[in-house]
């Protein structure tokens, strides 16, 4: 496999939603390289015929009853918010 | 011999006769931290006043002679600060939330109150417990009581440090990927991880779903057993939680390992492993053939994959789980940001450390467009290959046994620079993980330069009372687990 490049590490931390500054940018670069080398050890396997577990336990679709129960209080839930007006969560523009 | 070095049977008796209270228990606790910690750092925060309050009410409780004493009754507990606690502050020893308060209980925090247990304080570890050495907590690393000058493990360091230094009658922590048990072993305690599914995850602030779990570490066995009654159990907010019957794990303590048949895998005893740690581990083998258990060497071909396969599975899951942290709702929130985006980018970057980052781009690039199935859906297949291992060595054994770390504690600053190097002292745990299944660590001797060794049971799933029987035996016939780093007073 093909090793990551800097342009790459930078889109990969915009989908991540990060900022890296200049030394990080550098550091993952390396860090990412040196980690996804090693995990190509995995390339060893031939896993073609082999099911992916995606769970240890084999626990599927777990349903409850649709019913109402109480939720918490929205001053309680908007305690922790670093802004909020109107008991709402409150952002910047998302629109230019 | 300190106050919570007594067995738990003789505290609850002491408080029945009134010769010791819950108040005093609390206070020594608080004591112990004050006086201790400066050193360890394994306690972020204490909640005096509620810890106090809540003895108070239990003393109360008692001399009106009311109810029955609940299982773990009066006892002076930490929580790994990732477990969320109503009223009172959990970090994960992050700077995103350093001041988040949470506002219910998660389940075990509940379940421990409900318990009758006093949670008097939340512990260090390495933030989002992404690390093992608790270098990586977002304000102070935490450092190994039996000599400060190296790492207590982690990401559950402080859990450990705190018990080795007993500040608590017990802690709790979370494994994902040895979090419990690498600690334990670097501190010369017991970390028990339950079977996936055992223990509700509602209210840990997830890492990897698919493989974190909560679980005690304690002084001892008996105490792992107690505490593992008290938090485990079904539970509808978690729908990975396993809907089976939890056992009386208690009565498993039976001393006996008679006819017990050992698997030990030759890639986890062999080269790679510390002398030091392979002859203290050799030695345990050998008490529990005098014992009546018989042993043979099997076989983990897939070893040298689990740590690959777990670096890309776990930080996958983690890159989606940290996705919350956008310091909308909670945490940290940049104040410069001139739109949404780059409220989110710029409170997320100033809120993570480097550790934190580093998976977190590891993660989102596994699972990005083009990678997935090169990475993500192969160590997805490579995990199958695990578990398919542990299934047919188990087809014939009741333990596998080998060490819980490649060697003992290292030195504070270590392995810092080279991510790869400190990924792979992970060998001996992850596979664990991988395959869901409940593993102890317990103390097992000591290296020449004074620092504990831990060995690791693991069992089928869903038989932790196994587990608990032999590390029990073992513990007993051998005593490793009454030492105490010197300074620890009693």
């Amino acid at each position: 496999m093909s090793a990551i490049t800097r342009k790459e590490v930078e889109h990969v931390a915009n989908l991540a939603r990060l900022q890296l500054t200049e030394e990080e940018a550098e550091r993952y670069t390396k860090d990412l390289n040196a980690i996804l080398e090693f995990a190509a050890k995995l390339n060893e396997l031939d896993t073609s015929s082999v099911a992916p577990t995606s769970h240890a336990t084999d626990v599927k679709n777990v349903m409850r009853e649709d019913v109402n129960r109480p939720s918490l209080p929205r001053e309680e839930v908007l305690k922790n918010a670093p802004d909020h007006e109107e008991g709402q969560f409150k952002v910047p523009a998302v629109f230019e | 011999m300190s106050l919570f070095d007594k067995r738990l049977s003789e505290i609850h008796s002491a408080l029945r006769a009134k010769e010791l209270s819950v108040t005093d228990l609390a206070q020594a606790s608080i004591a112990s931290i004050k006086e201790h910690d400066n050193e360890i750092k394994s306690v972020l925060h204490v909640d005096e006043e509620g810890a106090l309050a809540h003895a108070r009410q239990l003393d109360e409780r008692l001399a009106k002679g009311g109810e029955e004493l609940g299982l773990l009754y009066g006892l002076p507990a930490g929580l790994k600060d990732n477990l969320i606690t109503k009223g009172v502050r959990t970090t994960c020893a992050s700077k995103f939330l350093a001041n988040f308060d949470p506002v219910h209980d998660g389940t075990v925090s509940q379940k421990v109150k409900d318990a009758d247990a006093v949670i008097v304080a939340k512990l260090n570890m390495d933030e989002f417990a992404m690390g093992g050495s608790n270098e990586n907590s977002g304000f102070y690393p935490t450092k190994n009581p039996w000599n400060t000058e190296y790492v207590p493990g982690g990401s559950s360091g402080g859990s450990a440090a705190a018990m080795a230094a007993r500040h608590f009658y017990f802690t709790l922590g979370s494994d994902t990927g040895g979090s419990i048990r690498q600690p334990a072993a670097f501190c010369g305690v017991v970390g028990l991880k339950p079977t996936y599914g055992r223990v509700s995850r509602f209210g840990l602030v997830a890492f990897a779903s698919s493989l974190d779990q909560i679980g005690p570490v304690t002084k001892n066995v008996e105490d792992a057993a107690y505490v593992l009654q008290a938090i485990a159990g079904h539970d509808p907010y978690d729908s990975t939680s396993a809907d089976v019957d939890v056992p009386d794990f208690l009565s498993a303590l039976t001393g006996d390992v008679k006819g017990l048949r050992i698997g030990v895998p030759k890639e986890l005893i062999g080269e790679g492993i510390d002398p030091e740690v392979r002859d203290a581990v050799l030695a345990a083998l050998k008490q529990l053939e005098s014992m009546g258990a018989s042993w043979s060497e099997v076989s983990l071909p897939h070893t040298e994959y689990a740590v690959p396969a777990y670096y890309l599975l776990s930080s996958s899951e983690a890159s989606s789980n940290l996705a919350r942290f956008d310091g909308v709702r909670y945490g940290v929130r940049a104040d410069n940001a001139s739109n949404l985006i780059e409220l989110y980018k710029e409170s997320r970057s100033q809120g993570f450390g480097a550790e934190v980052k580093r998976r977190i781009m590891l993660g989102t690039y596994a699972l990005s467009s083009g990678y997935y199935d090169a990475y993500y859906k192969k160590a997805q297949q490579v995990r199958t290959l695990i578990i398919q291992d542990y299934n047919s060595i188990f087809a014939d054994f009741d333990v596998i046994l080998h060490p819980t770390t490649p060697s003992t504690a290292f030195k504070i600053g270590e392995n810092v620079d080279d991510p790869v190097k400190m990924y792979l002292e992970d060998i001996c745990t992850v596979p664990v993980n991988l395959a869901g299944l409940p593993a102890i660590s317990v103390p097992c001797g000591f290296s020449g330069n004074g620092l504990p060794i831990g060995l690791q049971i693991i069992g089928k799933a869903f038989d932790e009372s196994t587990v608990l029987r032999v590390a029990h035996a073992y513990e007993q016939s051998v005593g490793y687990h009454q030492r105490k780093p010197e300074w620890v007073r009693g």
